[in-house]
């Protein structure tokens, strides 16, 4: 091992997809016994550098050193044995068996006998060294979300690691299990560990990183930048960067009454965490309300507690006066909201159906399609060619599968459903991502001929050029809550950036 | 030159009629295999194949007998199809069968009607308990997943004991005839009409036990095939099934349409256990189903859950009923349909993936 004060050096790192470039010519130093955040929006490139550091992707061009030594991983098992081990950011435990159990998993030991008492010990010494407490007898599914990941933690370092990767570490946690986690984190860097922290919360990088590392499109904006006199201009800058290109035009046009209110909103999100605390909004006819949000921030359940996908605790939403609050999502429908959710394959159809299926799927009870009891075929298959027609849906005919679909084809088909309802509100969730550049504009011609045809529109984008181009107003959403709206001819990437980041707009 | 084996996805649409071709082939596959076996351990596949033939399709009475036996596997197989089409994994539709028998029984036992009551009166009364049996069989599962998530299969599999052995309660304790584990005979009344009824009218049909229940089992066939591809039912159940997901956005009631299904798969096999016992057995007794409901489950699949294929195999899995008692020893044909089951879930990768000779070139060559 030769004398160098970096744990980690990765230098000059390509990482290509087809058709992507992931990471460009990124470097990223890792001292020994710090604790080195990596920020960076969704899709900036963290996870797929993370994913090379822990042997699970190669790299296309580029080298690692670790303790100074040159390193090439084929496999995590050759990343663990240079001692890196990754926390995931979906934990990867067996619910039935326990803590003990879970650590040795993949392990060559015990050999033969199953000695558990030995093993629970050593597990427990392990805990006494860095203030990790868990009952190791314990089985996971008895466990919290914040004990989960301690076994996560436990896990790495039974394996011997001492430079630990933690993807988002804090994106599943309650706010005191936060600032244990941290206190961990510290302990574990005092025993000469060495951590990277992946995080796009500034005020938990500020509070126990050294130096940070910032990613923006694959490339790094920001290189093992001290922590000391960040301020969080400086950071979202950093983040979104200033680039902004409008691609479609909208006419100026008055918004009507208001259509959707959304009232004091509080709903948990899929693991139990509060994901919306008391969000408030209106969204006109006429008008597009763009919601600005860092990946998690309660923009998805947003979209979900409108359409009735998603339970609230508290609060009210409604539409031209008709509460939908924990209503079926069949009452949304009937009040005129058509939803375009985030997950086309997922929620937005059915892929093994065809795309007249599919394109009836919220109209098959009315007529001409629904008659009695029936649904008449002929009269579907036509409506499907009429809309395959008007939208310009590129397949060979109405009986395709929509799995067979392209990406930009199948949210063709999900909007031509959706507009073809007329709606008086379109709730619209990242409807342009992972499309090309020809899809992306025709997507957004339909948002904007919505918006002239009087439909209130919520669209919910990661993309500013997008949210720039189409809103009327932009609203910002930090955890849970509603930062700031305001009209996009006073809108800024900075000040919106800053927002993002958990800065409340000052009126 | 050396040939290899080159298997790809298949990336574009399958041809119309490759799950026919696959499904038929492994069937044909399925009896060349068999024929092998018998003539390994020392038998002659060619006689005994004869004499299948014979004793399932050889003459009119044989043909009877082998529509007796499809007649109440057609309805389980229906009852299958409805509940896997969602993705409901309903495997029990064998206490559903045997709840539709014992209900329809109650017509009679109890009894509901009087002595007089015209057998139209009684046989549609006893269809309609038939199906409630077997659809009140179809509801507890139903709603235990519907409610708490528990899953359908444990509960299916569990309520087919359930089922055998209340009949059994009722038919030894209540209702046993002079202490035999049966109900006495039922009157004529509770009898569907078999073509040997007719016998005094047309010669031909004497010794025919054929009945009534196979036009009923044709019925339900089309009614099946009608709620599934034409009816806005059928095209909820194809929505969830296909993504449960994207049907919830869609605003289906998804809760309501998994108990719904299910009784309606349970009322199917409750038709079944109905039709045996008023066409065949014609008494309430200890295994009226050769495990008629599981073999249900491997109809439906060999199907694809198309009501008219079902038809279709179910004939020939009667058949292999009837060679089975033919044929000793009787396990043969049981063989028969393991082999068949195992060929056709392994045609499926056929489906998925496309196999070519490609010739090997070697690279020693230039």
């Amino acid at each position: 091992m030769t004398d160098t004060p970096y744990a980690v050096e990765m230098k000059d790192i390509v990482i290509r997809f087809p058709g992507v470039l992931a990471n460009d010519h990124v470097n990223l130093t890792l001292k020994k016994g710090e604790i080195h955040a990596l920020l960076g929006e969704n899709g900036a490139g963290k996870s797929t550098l993370m994913n090379v550091l822990a042997g699970l992707y190669k790299q296309t061009s580029g080298t690692i050193k670790v303790h100074g030594e040159l390193a090439s991983f084929g496999s995590p098992k050759d990343a663990i044995k240079m001692g890196i081990g990754m926390v995931h950011q979906h934990f990867m435990l067996v619910p039935t068996q326990t803590v003990t159990e879970n650590i040795l998993l993949g392990l060559n030991e015990p050999r033969f006998f199953m000695n558990m008492k030995k093993y629970d010990q050593k597990v427990l010494d392990l805990q006494d060294q860095f203030g990790l407490r868990v009952d190791p007898t314990m089985k996971i599914w008895q466990l919290s979300v914040g004990e989960q990941q301690r076994v996560e933690i436990l896990k790495t370092l039974y394996r011997g690691a001492d430079i630990l990767i933690m993807d988002e570490p804090t994106a599943v946690l309650a706010p005191q299990e936060i600032d244990e986690l941290m206190e961990t984190m510290r302990s574990m860097t005092k025993k000469g560990k060495s951590i990277i922290f992946i995080s796009h919360k500034l005020q938990e990088v500020t509070a126990v990183a050294d130096r940070l590392t910032v990613l923006r499109k694959g490339v790094v904006t920001a290189e093992g930048m001290s922590i000391e006199g960040l301020t969080r201009e400086k950071l979202a800058q950093l983040m979104v960067g200033r680039d902004v290109v409008f691609s479609v035009q909208k006419e100026l046009q008055e918004p009507g009454d208001v259509v959707l209110s959304v009232n004091n909103v509080h709903a948990l999100n899929n693991k139990g965490v509060p994901a919306l605390r008391g969000l408030s909004l209106e969204v006109r006819s006429g008008e597009v309300l763009g919601i600005s949000a860092i990946a998690g921030n309660g923009q998805s359940e947003l979209a979900e507690a409108i359409t009735g996908l998603r339970e609230c605790s508290e609060g009210s939403i409604t539409v031209n006066g008709t509460e939908l609050i924990n209503q079926p999502p069949s009452v949304a429908i009937n009040s005129g909201v058509a939803h375009v959710p985030e997950d086309r394959t997922k929620v937005g159809s059915a892929p093994s159906l065809s795309i007249t299926d599919n394109s009836i799927m919220k109209n098959y009870k009315h007529d001409p399609i629904g008659s009695g009891w029936s649904i008449n075929y002929p009269k579907a298959k036509e409506y499907a060619r009429g809309l395959k027609e008007e939208y310009k849906i590129l397949a060979p005919n109405v009986q395709t599968m929509a799995r067979k679909l392209s990406g930009g084809n199948l949210q063709k088909v999900i909007l031509a459903r959706e507009i073809s309802s007329e709606p008086t509100l379109m709730i619209a969730v990242q409807p342009t991502r992972g499309l090309d550049v020809g899809a992306i504009e025709s997507i957004q011609r339909l948002i904007l001929e919505q918006r002239k045809e009087g439909t209130a529109v919520l669209l919910i984008s990661e993309e500013l050029e997008e949210l720039f181009a189409l809103s009327d107003r932009i609203a910002v959403i930090h955890d849970g809550e509603v930062m700031g709206t305001m009209p996009v001819a006073e809108a800024s990437v900075e000040k919106i950036g800053l927002m993002m980041t958990g800065e409340r707009m000052e009126n | 030159m050396a040939y290899k084996l080159l298997v790809e996805k298949r990336s574009a649409d399958i041809p119309k009629w490759l799950p026919a071709a696959t499904s038929i082939g492994s069937v044909v596959a399925a009896f060349i295999i068999s024929g092998i076996l018998l003539s390994v351990i020392g038998g002659d596949p060619i006689r005994v194949g004869k004499f299948f033939f014979e004793a399932t399709f050889g003459s009119w009475a044989a043909i009877s007998d082998t529509l007796v036996k499809a007649t109440p596997l057609i309805l389980v197989g229906l009852a299958c199809a409805v509940a896997f089409k969602m993705e409901l994994w309903n495997i029990g539709a064998e206490g559903q069968y045997y709840i539709g028998a014992f209900a329809a029984s109650l017509v009679i036992l109890v009894p509901l009607v009087t002595p007089t009551t015209p057998k139209w009166i009684v046989l549609g009364a006893m269809m309609v308990m038939g199906m409630i049996g077997g659809a009140v069989w179809g509801f507890f599962p139903g709603f235990l997943k519907a409610r708490y998530h528990v899953n359908e299969i444990i509960t299916t599999l569990m309520l087919n004991y359930v089922a055998i052995l209340w009949n059994n309660f009722w038919i030894f304790n209540k209702w046993s005839d002079a202490g035999f584990q049966m109900t006495p005979t039922f009157e004529k009344a509770a009898w569907l009409p078999r073509l040997t009824d007719y016998a005094r009218d047309y010669s031909g049909f004497s010794g025919m036990t054929l009945h009534f229940g196979f036009i009923i089992a044709l019925v339900a066939v089309v009614v099946v095939w009608w709620i599934l591809e034409r009816s806005r039912w059928g095209y909820e159940i194809k929505l969830i099934g296909d993504n449960p997901h994207a049907a919830e956005y869609a605003g289906l009631n998804i809760k309501r349409n998994i108990i719904l299904v299910m009784m309606f798969s349970g009322a199917l096999a409750g038709l079944a256990g109905m039709v045996e016992v008023t066409g065949v057995v014609h008494r309430l007794q200890e295994r009226i189903s050769p495990g008629y409901g599981f073999t249900g489950i491997i109809i439906a699949w060999l199907a694809k859950l198309n009501p008219f294929a079902i038809v279709i195999v179910s004939i020939l899995f009667g058949a292999l009923i009837v060679a089975g008692r033919e044929i000793q020893p009787s396990g043969l044909s049981q063989l028969l349909q393991g082999i068949i089951l195992f060929m056709v879930i392994s045609s499926d990768v056929l489906l998925r993936y496309s196999i070519r000779v490609v010739k090997k070139i070697e690279e020693t060559a230039v």
